[in-house]
């Protein structure tokens, strides 16, 4: 048996159809949603993937956040649907407040692509499960507004939970505070990051690295031993 | 205050004397005496601009029509051709039911007066071409060159181009794989920002511009229309129509990448249902291109209602609508039972459309606003039948002192010493420093179909997931040997792209190219321009790679000083299993380096004379297009059975420039000895064509030996991948620390 996982489409979503080849690289299968559409055909668990949505041209994540597919999202989100959001995926999270925090513009303010090295900092969320804690990946990262912010009381606390689930290593590609990559929220369910897994899944492409790869072998073990 | 009538075709035939203002809308007199020729009447306000701007250079290609007919002439005989010039964009059989449709254009005036919406809308315009042959866009590639690197203003003018392509394209999604950045005063006042883009389809998805069957329906969808990117047309409208309004318009488009990545998404769902007949895109001209390009293309007349354009300013004049270049549109020919689903499928992407006309049984093109029939035309007169001159062209009388000037007897490093500083300065020289600042703004990984991106040799593109059947494709020109000799300069643009598919590995197939010249009223430019013309036919009939389309821009340049001719020639290529593709990079240590080609004492217009001598003068290399072949075939072979590793062409800089790279990419260095007949000068700096060097691993040297020497093609074993340095045995050993310090810093540090 394998896990159906949804791919949000978005006006304006880029990643989608790279994220449903992840899923398939994977071996699950992959169930596109539509932005207009409250139902969620019965997924497993949810990817919002990277991209422009809306255009984001108010901010990014905040249009996306008030369309009807994230009115379910969210709800199941928090009954423990899991949630990934890679990029413009993880700006909706937290515009949606599933995650804390928000993404401001880069402080060099240049769009930035590079093959980024992170370390794992937390290895038991639904989507992080193959990873050992510790680790150090190398993913593609490529956005404007990936500086993650936060204030002081929410670091502290995303810190002491163990919430932090990816850290940028060697270099802090856009100025976010503790060289944050990527967060959990306390279940374990929801999880955003700034970099784009579903970039690193075969070896030909791109880096040519798979380091993404156990996003999607996590979640998928996860869902067939539940 | 009181409105002109309006000035309908019955207005215009019964007001023959009325003074039109043809020439502020860059008509010549000539021209505009044609048009009333053809019309037998005066034009109308909205036919008058229908014509000016589709007979402007831009469009009509008056001054280069007569050279670039040599493309269709010398065509090569190639099975790959789907679909050849006059189209959107050239398609291209790749094999497994698969065609591939690619261009490169120009968008440099604008993009010197405002640098991000001018290369944005660059990268929108050639994107809307791809889609409109049916294809889905898959990747661009942008060819930039821009004035001296230190230049004040050319810290106006690249950020803001870098930033635009990259704002648009990786907006659109599109991977960003390919293209170059040159710097050289010669562009000071004229930046070529071209755009390439490739597009992937099934046969059976190619789609034309023509409109055809009596009652069909055109609809345009997609932005509404505004007042951007009018350029003459206010001027008509200032002094024809109402005085009260807005008269200066921007006359840069503005982009919207968001809205044009919903029209490729909604294009592509109606091409899929097979609701579309034909389609083209709005890029310059406007409707006036897509309603007299779908016409004349088609088997029938048409009839368009201006007043269903939806607008963005309601203000606008007739002529404005018709003139107007906002970006972001389609118009599209779809049977009558087929509309409701289109309009569907164009709400269910938020996309605005809505039918405008239909195609009639008849030969005209008709338009009509508040009820008056303001247009009445010929379609093809006006897309087609636009004038075409014979430019006045001679050598200029400079040409022969500027070869006489012979860089081969510009003084050499005399020591060990001094040829490695020159090293230093060479690759750490903006035009052969590492450009990541530039092409780490642009998304390289979307889609997730990239094998390959600049700073490889070429881009490549998986195409077939299970097959791994992919394509390349590599745009290259250079201005200076272009300036020296524009036959031969062109030839090295194409034998230069060309090697740079094949390096990777991939078959050459077709050519595109962006032809940047100055104005053609210099007959010294249009002797380049005619030179450059024959020589890329003449090379591509020679290589077997037909011209599958292009673009030319002309005028550029300022005042008497016209840019270096360059044409910038790109090259698309298939490879069977991207597997096999060869990367730039060294590997493994103890892998043996050679140098594929023959090497002479060539240094007219090298990197070397401008980077140690600010000097332009005698020849370019020579070209040999037969062992051009011969090479690729070799580097094509050599990577499908697994003798190379690695791979790098020879160009500008030569092969120290090559290994250096080869070196940092790979973080592993490399220890050379100069071999016998050559200096160690000659054999670094020198540009000869018709070079690579490789990596072949021990176990291979013997298989590859044997197949060079088989083949005819010189091999020379030139060192070793070794180490974590760049060694020239005798002469010098330069740390990858200090290389990539000379290499990677001069970008940031001139413009971050």
């Amino acid at each position: 048996m394998t896990a159906r996982i949804g791919v949000v489409t978005f006006p304006g979503s880029l990643d989608d159809r790279d994220t449903q080849r992840a899923i398939r690289v994977a071996g699950a299968e992959p169930v596109s949603l539509w932005h207009k559409d409250k139902d969620l055909k019965q997924v497993d668990a949810v990817v919002l993937c990277g991209g422009f949505s809306y255009g984001d041209y108010l901010r990014a994540g905040a249009i996306a956040r008030f369309s009807p597919v994230m009115d379910t999202v969210i709800e199941q989100a928090k009954a423990g649907l899991p949630v990934l959001g890679i990029c413009n995926g993880f700006q909706i999270l937290t515009e949606a407040h599933l995650l804390p925090g928000g993404m401001l513009g880069n402080d060099h303010l240049h769009f930035i692509c590079r093959d980024q090295k992170l370390r794992v900092e937390n290895a038991d969320t639904s989507w992080t499960s193959d990873y050992a804690a510790g680790q150090e990946i190398h993913i593609p990262l490529k956005n404007m507004d990936g500086r993650y912010v936060a204030d002081r009381r929410t670091l502290d606390e995303l810190e002491a939970e163990g919430r932090v689930a990816f850290r940028y290593l060697d270099m802090n590609p856009n100025g976010s505070l503790n060289d944050i990559a990527g967060i959990t929220n306390a279940a374990g369910n929801v999880v955003g990051l700034m970099p784009h897994p579903e970039h690193a899944v075969e070896p030909l492409i791109g880096t040519g690295r798979t380091d993404g790869l156990p996003f999607f072998t996590s979640i998928l073990k996860k869902l067939v031993n539940a | 205050m009181s409105r002109t009538p309006l000035d309908t075709v019955e207005h215009a035939t019964a007001t023959p004397d009325v003074e039109l203002p043809w020439a502020e809308l860059g008509l010549k007199k000539d021209e505009y005496e044609r048009v009333v020729e053809i019309l037998g009447r005066r034009p109308t306000g909205a036919e008058l601009a229908m014509y000016s701007v589709m007979w402007s250079e831009h469009c009509s290609y008056k001054s280069s029509k007569v050279h670039l007919r040599q493309f269709g002439e010398k065509a090569p005989e190639s099975d790959a051709m789907l679909v050849g010039i006059g189209e959107n964009a050239g398609v291209v059989d790749v094999g497994q039911g698969y065609a591939v449709t690619f261009k490169v254009e120009s968008h440099n005036h604008p993009s010197y007066v405002e640098p991000y919406q001018g290369a944005a809308t660059g990268v929108g315009g050639i994107v809307r071409d791809i889609i409109a042959m049916g294809a889905r866009p898959v990747a661009v590639v942008d060819p930039l060159r821009f004035g001296a690197a230190d230049h004040p203003d050319t810290k106006r003018v690249l950020p803001g181009v870098v930033a635009g392509i990259g704002g648009y394209g990786n907006c659109l999604g599109l991977p960003n794989i390919g293209g170059e950045v040159v710097f050289d005063a010669c562009y000071q006042g004229n930046p070529l920002v071209n755009a390439g883009a490739i597009g992937v389809m099934r046969h059976e998805d190619i789609h034309l511009a023509k409109a055809s069957g009596a009652g069909n329906k055109v609809i345009l969808y997609g932005a509404r229309t505004g007042g951007d990117g009018i350029g003459g047309a206010s001027i008509l409208a200032s002094e024809t129509f109402d005085d009260a309004k807005p008269s200066k318009r921007p006359a840069v488009q503005v982009g919207d990448p968001f809205q044009e990545k919903l029209l490729i998404e909604c294009t592509l769902e109606a091409f899929k249902e097979k609701l579309v007949v034909g389609i083209q895109d709005l890029g310059a001209a406007g409707l006036s291109c897509a309603t007299s390009e779908l016409a004349s293309n088609g088997s029938g007349g048409m009839r368009v209602t201006l007043d269903d354009v939806p607008l963005r300013d309601s203000t606008l004049s007739p002529e404005e609508i018709l003139m107007s270049e906002s970006q972001e549109r389609m118009c599209a020919v779809v049977e009558p039972e087929k509309v409701d689903r289109f309009l569907e499928i164009c709400d269910k992407w938020d996309v605005i459309a809505t039918v405008i006309g239909e195609v009639t049984d008849g030969d005209r093109l008709e338009i009509y606003w508040h009820g008056g029939k303001i247009v009445d035309v010929d379609p093809r007169t006006v897309a087609h039948d636009g004038p075409v001159y014979e430019r006045p062209y001679a050598r200029p009388e400079w040409q022969d002192a500027l070869q006489a000037d012979d860089a081969n007897k510009l003084p050499r490093p005399e020591t060990s010493e001094q040829l490695k500083d020159q090293v230093l300065k060479l690759v750490g020289s903006p035009n052969q420093a590492s450009k990541q600042w530039i092409t780490q703004q642009y998304d390289h990984f979307v889609q997730g179909n990239t094998v390959l991106a600049q700073p490889e040799d070429s881009g490549m593109i998986r195409v077939d997931e299970e097959s791994g059947l992919g394509v390349a494709i590599a745009t290259d020109g250079n201005g200076r040997y272009a300036k020296l000799d524009p036959y031969t300069g062109a030839q090295l643009a194409l034998a230069e792209a060309y090697r740079n598919v094949a390096t990777t590995g991939a078959k050459p197939l077709a050519v595109s190219d962006c032809l940047n010249f100055g104005s053609p009223e210099d007959p010294a430019v249009m002797w380049q321009f005619a030179e450059a013309v024959r020589g890329l036919a003449d090379g591509c009939l020679q290589l077997g790679t037909p011209v599958t389309g292009g673009n030319v821009s002309l005028y550029n340049q300022t005042g008497e000083a016209a840019i270096h001719p360059t044409p910038v020639v790109a090259v698309l290529g298939v490879i069977d299993d991207v597997a096999r593709r060869t990367p730039v990079a060294f590997q493994e240590e103890g892998q043996l380096l050679y140098l594929l080609g023959d090497t002479r004492e060539e240094f007219g217009g090298s990197a070397w004379s401008q980077v140690i001598h600010d000097h332009l003068g005698g020849l370019p290399p020579k070209v040999d297009l037969e062992r051009e072949r011969l090479l690729g075939e070799i580097l094509i072979s050599a990577s499908r059975d697994g003798m190379i590793d690695s791979a790098h062409d020879l160009s500008d800089g030569g092969l120290v420039q090559a290994v250096v790279e080869s070196a940092l990419l790979g973080g592993k260095g490399a220890r050379l000895v100069v071999p016998d007949g050559l200096d160690a000068f000659t054999f670094l700096f020198s540009e000869s064509a018709g070079r690579a060097v490789v990596a072949v691993p021990r176990s291979e040297e013997l298989r590859f030996n044997d197949m060079c020497g088989a083949r005819g093609l010189p091999a020379t074993r030139i060192g070793v991948v070794d180490g974590d340095a760049v060694e020239v045995q005798g002469e010098f050993t330069l740390p990858l620390t200090d290389l990539r310090e000379a290499h990677e810093g001069t970008i940031p540090a001139l413009l971050a």
